[in-house]
């Protein structure tokens, strides 16, 4: 790993590592995040996706929602540390993608927004 | 006095495992702040970063035993389908809430944001753990990561909040029933 050593104000020495593996880590929450939003939300206008996630009978459509985005979140990890392992990448423009996912997220597995659609 | 298996991983899901995850958000919001903020005094020791960082790992434990202990032990017994000609509901907690217009929206808005929104938490709180002990101390040379993994670890807090508090309500109109009887204490009846 591209490490330095960088003093910081309060007088320690710390290590100082690429913001990227952080941020990989921050923006794949952020999808996984968005995933089980989008997965509520697509299955609840779409009847045929819904049965097409009920991977498991007794707990239904959710078994899918639930393994898609838990596949969707560490894919995204994955390919996100292989890319940005050694980068410092543009953490600022990584928190806004980031935390809109995360609205996303929350927007789509409220029902009542669902209920707008359907 | 007795509780039956079901009644009994109920309360494991929602006490045991929900109920500690949050319990464990003060201290892990309070000691995320204290070494993220900027002139923070001084260095977390190696015992206190270990310390923090088992911390944060035993609430990554807990959200996800909570999360799946919700949905594949609780959710199948909540969303049982009653056999033809039954008419008591009462071990049917989904169809007992949608079979009146009083309560069907404790399904329609309360179940169905609950078993959704639950599942922000654990992959938000992974992120959390994780960035929190790949940087350390040295996540204060990161002003965007640290407003990251504080604004995530409240959205999992949120998200948590928003789970157990439609998990009691929904415990309180529709509760799980059924299972094998355990007995934990035998009393004298009168």
């Amino acid at each position: 790993m591209n490490t330095s050593q960088k003093p910081v104000e309060f007088g320690k020495i710390v290590e100082t590592i690429p913001n990227g593996p952080g941020a990989a880590a921050i923006l794949a929450a952020g999808i996984g995040c968005a995933a089980i939003g989008v997965l509520a939300f697509a299955s609840e206008l779409s009847p045929g996706l819904r049965g097409l996630l009920n991977f498991y009978n007794p707990v239904g459509p959710l078994s899918g929602k639930t393994t898609v985005t838990i596949i969707v979140w560490l894919v995204a990890w994955y390919g996100l540390s292989r890319i940005w392992q050694r980068e410092t990448v543009n953490m600022r423009a990584v928190n806004v993608a980031a935390l809109v996912l995360l609205g996303i997220g929350f927007l789509l597995t409220f029902p009542p927004f669902w209920y707008l659609f359907v | 006095m007795e509780i039956t298996t079901h009644d009994l991983m109920t309360v494991l899901h929602g006490m045991g495992f929900g109920a500690l995850f949050m319990l464990a958000f003060s201290g892990a919001l309070v000691e995320l702040y204290r070494i993220s903020a900027p002139g923070a005094p001084p260095a977390m020791s190696a015992g206190g970063q270990t310390l923090l960082g088992l911390y944060l790992v035993a609430m990554v434990i807990l959200a996800w035993l909570t999360v799946f202990s919700g949905t594949y032990v609780i959710y199948p017994w909540y969303r049982a389908v009653p056999p033809e000609g039954v008419t008591d509901l009462a071990d049917y907690p989904r169809r007992l809430l949608l079979s009146s217009g009083k309560t069907s929206e404790w399904h329609n808005v309360g179940m169905e944001w609950k078993e959704h929104v639950g599942w922000l938490a654990p992959t938000a709180m992974t992120m959390v753990a994780y960035v929190t002990m790949k940087y350390g101390r040295a996540i204060i040379q990161h002003r965007n990561m640290r407003i990251s993994v504080l604004a995530f670890a409240v959205a999992a807090f949120v998200a948590t909040g928003i789970a157990g508090a439609f998990g009691a309500f929904l415990n309180k109109y529709a509760p799980i029933r059924g299972g094998d009887v355990i007995i934990l204490m035998q009393g004298e009846g009168t």
